[in-house]
């Protein structure tokens, strides 16, 4: 518990991920007319997915305006947390992002859409039941390795 | 319809699903009311532990096939770990997972109140060699061992404080 006070608003990334979710949304809405206007709107979310996973989710413009606009409207956090699994998470959504950008603009558009699906799965978990999907894939993916026994 | 607004629709379902699912799941506490009605009721089970080489007998059926307890293997990662004189809670976490952490304040409370409870809780990440011997998923997951160091019950999931209470082997005092 020492460790709380230092901690985020946990309805911060679960903005974000609100955010996000809406984003990938709108790309795959577009994505069947037009792909190329899906590509631009997928890279826009890599790069707020960039800044997540390498300065902080407090420090992405969703993060930001979290704190400025929402926060202040809503009661006191009932307790905080860690800021580093939603950061991880971020880094794995980058990864999403970035697969989809590049189907998108590269006419893999079936794959681009796959991608932006499985972003909106880890993005609506987090939104709503606030369960982060990629560090429970952490494990998981921990344990693949392979075994020295 | 097209297979943008096709996958969409799709991707809510399997994560409203998912969510719900995962909703009911975590924190319960599985295989418990089974294995207790056979401590309680079988007096042989209660000789068994009671005596020295206890540590070799298996409650029930055991679900753990190669360690001759849940404990050994823990010990066997962790060897400054001490078992509870009642039960142990031991609790998988890693770097990231938020609910560890709430698992964690209510699993040391726990250990707190009552006596002869301990709480050990283990980092997944490190002790990869214990969490595929003792096929843990996710983090947290909270194993209960009973006196003698084998496992009752677990949950995936963080717990609730009364889920933990009702999980701990025969409530000797009050």
């Amino acid at each position: 518990m020492s460790d709380a006070t230092t901690g985020i608003d946990p309805r911060g990334p679960r903005f974000t991920a609100a955010v996000t979710f809406v984003v990938f949304a709108v790309a795959l809405l577009l994505s069947d007319a037009e792909p190329a206007i899906a590509a631009v709107v997928t890279g826009v979310q890599a790069v707020l997915f960039a800044i997540g996973a390498g300065l902080g989710v407090q420090k992405t413009p969703t993060g930001l305006f979290f704190r400025a606009v929402v926060r202040p409207r809503l009661t006191p956090p009932d307790h905080l947390e860690d800021p580093a699994p939603p950061r991880f998470a971020q880094a794995v959504g980058l990864v999403f992002a970035v697969v989809a950008t590049v189907g998108f603009a590269t006419g893999a558009v079936l794959l681009g859409q796959v991608f932006a699906g499985l972003a909106i799965v880890a993005a609506f978990l987090n939104a709503v039941f606030a369960f982060c999907l990629g560090c429970e894939m952490y494990l998981l993916g921990l344990r693949l390795r392979p075994a020295r026994a | 319809m097209n297979p943008g607004l096709v996958i969409l629709v799709l991707a809510v379902v399997v994560a409203a699903g998912f969510g719900l699912y995962r909703r009911r799941v975590d924190g319960v506490f599985t295989t418990a009311p089974v294995v207790e009605e056979v401590a309680q009721r079988s007096p042989v089970v209660e000789e068994a532990i009671g005596r020295p080489d206890a540590g070799t007998f298996h409650v029930g059926a055991s679900r753990d096939p190669a360690p001759a307890t849940t404990w050994s293997a823990v010990t066997a990662s962790l060897p400054d770990a001490e078992l509870g004189e009642r039960a142990t809670l031991v609790q998988f976490s890693s770097a990231f997972c938020a609910p560890c952490r709430t698992t964690r304040v209510v699993l040391a409370d726990v250990a707190e109140q009552y006596d002869g409870v301990a709480h050990v809780e283990i980092d997944a990440e490190e002790h990869l060699e214990l969490v595929r011997e003792l096929d843990v998923r996710r983090t947290p997951t909270t194993l209960v061992l009973d006196r003698t160091g084998h496992e009752i019950t677990r949950a995936a999931g963080a717990p609730r404080r009364e889920q933990v209470l009702a999980a701990l082997p025969l409530h000797q005092e009050s």
